[in-house]
């Protein structure tokens, strides 16, 4: 495919709710910009609205009146999903058996009435870009989910679309091919420089994809920003707790430093400038498991027992007892063994430490 | 494995094979020598007055109109169900409502109804229009209220099976709007119900007896009817005739029928191939086992 010709659209929703029949309130009003040639991905639990979203963008539901949907500037609310040029990747893939792959891959060409021999030629085109040239004439029932998964794409791509818009694309697949593919999605979205949207419930598929990930949760965003910022920088608890791990510390703050069940902690590294923060009898703070350095207890003045360890050969899972009213986990590399009931020391960078408005 | 069992045949076997065949004979054998009846020159004489085809010649002189109208309304039918049937069948798979489902059981209806009752309120109600009365299209009518819920099932069913709707979305996400994705999307996909519904149909209302005898006139009689007729009126061989050219007519229907269901079961059983790369080592650890 000409790269050069990738349309880079921006895609903007403006005040988009959705109400459905039944009066199920999926999304609450959302605005949003993407800009073009970006990689968006929403991310969140199951029924949080994600695929509605996605089906809004696409055309395939109408916003609640006063939302609006606009591509590149140019207002394409009232258009049905068949005028917005739209390429979209299904879950179920949804290939039309009774084609084959040539035939499925080819089909919004024809649709658009392009000439037998250059429809042809730029099936071959995008077959080959999704190295799957040798199944052209293959029967869709004759493929494997790995090469419907392909197909799916490249008839997506064919057309050239102003948008890709994917839905869960590799929830179908078992984790190794799906990290595989994740890759090759990766690189390709990267290369045709397209606007692509992508929903998905695995947080490690929106961290490796994404531009932006927006985290939603029941019709309503929770954080928009670039995977380091949601992931390091959550903006609630929410976020917090539905990336990665995290792990709550529950004590009271005096002169700078938490007390807890186990112990004390800085707040401030020495020497930096440290906010100066009033004291408190209850305050939450929250961090990382691969934050935290498991060291000997004489040394720190923050400690736990183990009540599990779980060798995962790079590095070793504890939960740790005793610290705060919670268990904490907590990542300890290197070949040290643990034993449940081992007295262990707790090391924190106090910039590690994240404390959550509200 | 079978080499064993053909070893291990004791008397069980071959007592239920014997049992099947009897009864398969016990069912079979009232049809055969009705139909070698129609092909003997005098059935009370037995075979030995010898054979011949002038009975059902006879048939064809007599009743060559009940046939072709018989095929008429089989053929009328087939079109208005399947004008009908398929866009009908496509709606109410595509919007699931508490409407659709009420319009479904109320078209089934008419089979679970006797084909009796269904006669007599289409004569109760249009009885009174004497063109339409007399016209074979008041047959037709009574044939397609009858067919019309076989055509309908048969392509909900595949519909249903091929998540039609999602195939619909991606069709219309690359540009195919609603006409262009109902003939090179629904149509095609449908195929197979369409055809079953249709052989279904064909045959249902060849055989129709039941709403077509309240129905008929002396000038539209078709094939079932027919037969009555002759077995009431005619020479035993000259009915009998009639049975054998029925047959004849139906049992390909019938034989086309059975060979698609078993595709169609065939295709459906399809499911998606293994991804090969992420398969072969599995493959070769296990011929590796073998080897060992
Ligand atoms: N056609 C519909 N009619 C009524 N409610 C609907 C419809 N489609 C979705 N919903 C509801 O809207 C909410 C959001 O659904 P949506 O499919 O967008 O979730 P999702 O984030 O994609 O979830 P998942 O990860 O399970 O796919 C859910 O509560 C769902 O039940
Ligand atoms: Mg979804």
């Amino acid at each position: 495919m000409t790269f050069a010709e990738t349309p880079r659209t921006p895609v903007q929703l403006r005040a988009c709710a959705k109400t459905f029949a039944d009066g199920t309130r999926a999304l609450e009003p959302l605005d949003l910009e993407i800009a073009g040639g970006e990689t968006l991905v929403f991310l969140g639990p199951s029924g949080c609205g994600k695929t509605t979203t996605l089906r809004l963008v696409a055309g395939l539901e109408a916003p609640d009146p006063g939302g609006r949907v606009l591509f590149d500037g140019q207002d394409v609310t009232p258009l049905p999903i068949e005028k917005r040029e739209v390429g979209m990747v299904f879950q179920s893939y949804a290939l039309f058996p009774n084609m084959d792959v040539a035939g499925n891959v080819g089909y919004g060409l024809r649709v658009r009435r392009v000439a037998e021999a250059e429809r042809a030629h730029r099936v071959a085109e995008v077959l080959e870009m999704m190295a799957i040239g040798d199944l052209a004439h293959r029967r869709v029932d004759q493929l494997s989910g790995g090469q419907r998964q392909r197909v799916a794409l490249a008839r997506a791509l064919a057309v050239r679309p102003r948008v890709l818009l994917l839905d869960e694309p590799l929830t179908a697949l078992d984790a190794a091919l799906r990290e595989r593919l994740r890759v090759e999605i990766d690189a390709l979205l990267r290369r045709l420089g397209i606007t692509a949207i992508y929903v998905t419930h695995d947080q490690s598929e929106a961290m490796a994809l994404g531009d932006r990930i927006v985290v939603m949760r029941q019709g309503q965003v929770a954080q928009v920003g670039p995977p380091r910022e949601i992931y390091f920088r959550p903006a609630n608890r929410f976020v917090a707790e539905f990336i990665g791990t995290m792990n709550l510390l529950r004590g009271s703050r005096r002169g700078g430093r938490l007390q807890l069940a186990g112990g004390e902690l800085a707040l401030t590294a020495p020497g930096a400038p440290g906010e100066d923060l009033p004291d408190a009898v209850e305050t939450e703070y929250l961090f990382r498991p691969e934050a935290v350095e498991v060291i000997s207890p004489e040394d720190a003045s923050l400690s736990g027992r183990v009540a599990s360890a779980l060798f995962l050969g790079d590095r070793t899972r504890l939960v740790i007892e005793g610290v705060t009213d919670r268990p904490v986990i907590a990542e300890a590399a290197g070949r040290r063994e643990f034993a449940d009931g081992d007295r262990v020391g707790l090391a924190l960078d106090p910039r590690d430490l994240l404390r959550l408005p509200g | 494995m079978l080499h064993g069992t053909t070893q291990k045949r004791g008397w069980g076997f071959w007592a239920q094979l014997a049992f099947t065949l009897l009864v398969c004979g016990f069912l079979i054998l009232p049809a055969l020598l009705s139909m070698l009846a129609g092909v003997t020159v005098n059935f009370f004489q037995g075979l030995s007055s010898g054979l011949t085809l002038k009975w059902v010649f006879q048939v064809f002189e007599l009743y060559s109109d009940t046939l072709l109208l018989t095929l008429g309304v089989a053929l009328g039918c087939l079109g208005v169900t399947l004008l009908i049937g398929v866009p009908a069948a496509y709606v109410l798979t595509v919007r699931q409502s508490w409407l659709t489902r009420l319009i479904e059981e109320v078209v089934t209806l008419p089979v679970a109804i006797p084909g009796l009752a269904i006669a007599l309120a289409l004569l109760l109600t249009y009885g009174g229009f004497g063109e339409f009365r007399r016209s074979w299209g008041f047959i037709l009518v009574g044939h397609v209220l009858y067919t019309l819920p076989f055509m309908l099932r048969a392509v909900m069913a595949v519909l249903a099976s091929i998540d039609i709707r999602t195939l619909e979305e991606g069709a219309a996400s690359l540009g195919a709007g609603f006409w262009t994705r109902f003939f090179t999307v629904v149509l095609p996909n449908a195929r197979s119900g369409i055809l079953a519904g249709s052989l279904m149909v064909v045959t249902l209302s060849i055989g129709e007896f039941n709403l077509t005898w309240m129905l008929h006139t002396p000038l539209t009689k078709t094939l079932p009817v027919g037969l009555a007729d002759s077995y009431a009126s005619m020479r035993l061989e000259v009915g009998s005739a009639f049975t054998l050219v029925f047959f004849v007519m139906i049992v390909p229907l019938l034989v086309a029928m059975q060979t698609l269901s078993r595709l169609e079961r065939r295709a459906r059983s399809a499911r998606p191939l293994a991804d090969d790369r992420a398969q072969a080592p599995a493959v070769k650890a296990t011929a590796v086992e073998t080897v060992r």
